[in-house]
């Protein structure tokens, strides 16, 4: 039981999309449902769940990958951005991302 | 039959074939589609193949399999410690090490990471870490590259690594400890009256003769160097090439006098010299150097062959070589440099080759 169960609070519940092949390293699953305050912390939650998509979007240091975009309701944001229940999380490449190939 | 590892801005391709026929080698598989593949090599001792490969969306990882053609595994690493603040930006070279078990990673930004279990899990080196920290490394234009790693045949303590641009490091002591040693090496990109001391030193590429370990070979930005002591001091053995810029450097393991290097114009003209594909063999320590070029293209070819991009196979009266080009053309000779033959062409743009 985490610290704010047990104080009887309800943690916010985002959603998280993801596309291939992000998706493929999350269970084969598009949708998931994570509690959490910020993007960071609902990252960090797919990951200790889904091992193989460690390091894929955010970095060794919790940053949200420079070719990776993360947006909240439509606005893109960094990892630090807040989250409220009922949140939709969107985790899609950047159109730069490769574009020195 | 060879088999080659040809790492690509846009996969890995697994090339299969019988150098003795000249005949193209088939393609057996593309794997990673999309991804560059920076390196890719099988460890001879355990056949585990390992591939680092970087996503422009997703960052780099290191993968490895025991089977080309099937499933691969992400590794557990190489990243770095929460505490260093550091993020990996590429996986530029996986060697196999003395001890058993034992693999090397040179990574950007410039930190080696060991592997004990075949390449699964991996450690960063703490000691070469923290002389990066205390001594202020620049990066070259490929970024802050540890890119070569030469271990001491027989003697699992002794180290050498190189790193673009802060120099030569050795370790006598299994990494606990590194020590820098550069004199000779001439850095001409800058002011004479800031060479003194320097340890901004391009180095692009380096590898030791295993019959004689106290010598290393070194292509550096703007000639090319010898060391017989194990890498404290240097000698420019570059006359003779029509350039002393270049990356690939191949070495003949039973002849601790020969190296092979692919030169190229200049740093501000990265192609091969006046349109010739040429690569220059040395019998004797750098003295004089041979032209070898029967076969490959002679007129109107500017490639580019990159640092990782050239490799061997066999020794001695065995010797094969290889090599790839950005223009996605490969190469190869099965006679020690003597003729070659076209490997394979229009592949992507080849980042590095390895004889598996």
């Amino acid at each position: 039981m985490s610290a704010s169960e047990a104080h009887g609070m309800v943690q916010p519940m985002a959603v998280i999309n993801l596309r291939a092949p992000l998706r493929d390293r999350a269970g084969g699953q598009a949708r998931h449902d994570f509690p959490g305050t910020s993007v960071g912390e609902v990252l960090g939650e797919l990951e200790r769940r889904y091992p193989p998509i460690v390091g894929w979007i955010l970095d060794e240091q919790g940053h949200v990958r420079a070719h990776v975009n993360v947006f909240v309701n439509g606005e893109r944001v960094r990892e630090d951005a807040p989250l409220t229940p009922q949140d939709v999380v969107h985790v899609l490449p950047s159109i730069s991302g490769g574009c020195d190939d | 039959m060879t088999e080659l590892l040809v790492g690509t801005k846009k996969g890995l391709f697994v090339l299969d074939g019988d150098p003795e026929t000249g005949d193209p080698f088939a393609l057996v598989t593309r794997a990673f589609p999309g991804d560059v593949v920076e390196y890719a090599m099988r460890d001879p001792r355990t056949g585990r193949y390992l591939a680092s490969v970087t996503s422009g969306f997703y960052g780099p990882r290191l993968m490895y399999t025991d089977d080309p053609q099937g499933e691969w595994q992400q590794a557990e690493g190489p990243s770095f410690p929460e505490e260093t603040g550091a993020s990996l930006g590429r996986i530029w070279i996986v060697k196999s090490g003395e001890a058993e078990g034992v693999l090397y990673a040179g990574v950007d930004p410039a930190a080696l990471f060991t592997s004990t279990d075949g390449g699964t899990s991996w450690a960063l080196n703490d000691a070469l870490w923290k002389e990066h920290q205390a001594g202020d490394w620049q990066p070259g234009f490929g970024g802050l590259a540890l890119h070569s790693i030469c271990p001491w045949p027989g003697d699992p303590a002794r180290l050498a690594v190189g790193v673009s641009a802060a120099g030569v490091w050795t370790t006598s002591d299994a990494g606990q400890s590194w020590r820098t040693g550069f004199g000779g090496l001439v850095p001409g990109y800058l002011p004479e009256e800031a060479r003194q001391g320097t340890n901004v030193l391009c180095v692009h590429n380096m590898h030791r003769a295993p019959l004689r370990p106290e010598r290393l070979f070194l292509q550096f930005h703007g000639s090319v160097y010898r060391s017989d002591d194990a890498g404290d001091s240097w000698t420019d053995i570059a006359e003779g090439l029509p350039s002393g810029f270049g990356f690939p450097l191949v070495l003949d393991p039973a002849d601790p006098d020969c190296a092979f290097v692919i030169p190229l114009t200049a740093d501000v003209d990265r192609v091969t010299p006046r349109g010739s594909v040429r690569v220059y063999e040395t019998r004797d320590g750098g003295a004089a150097w041979l032209e070898r070029g029967e076969g490959l293209p002679g007129r109107e070819a500017y490639l580019t062959v990159l640092r990782q991009a050239f490799d061997r196979e066999g020794e001695g009266a065995g010797l094969g070589l290889y090599f790839g080009a950005t223009s996605g053309d490969v190469f190869g000779s099965g006679n020690g440099g003597a003729s070659w033959f076209t490997v394979h062409e229009r592949l992507a743009p080849v980042t590095s080759v390895r004889v598996a």
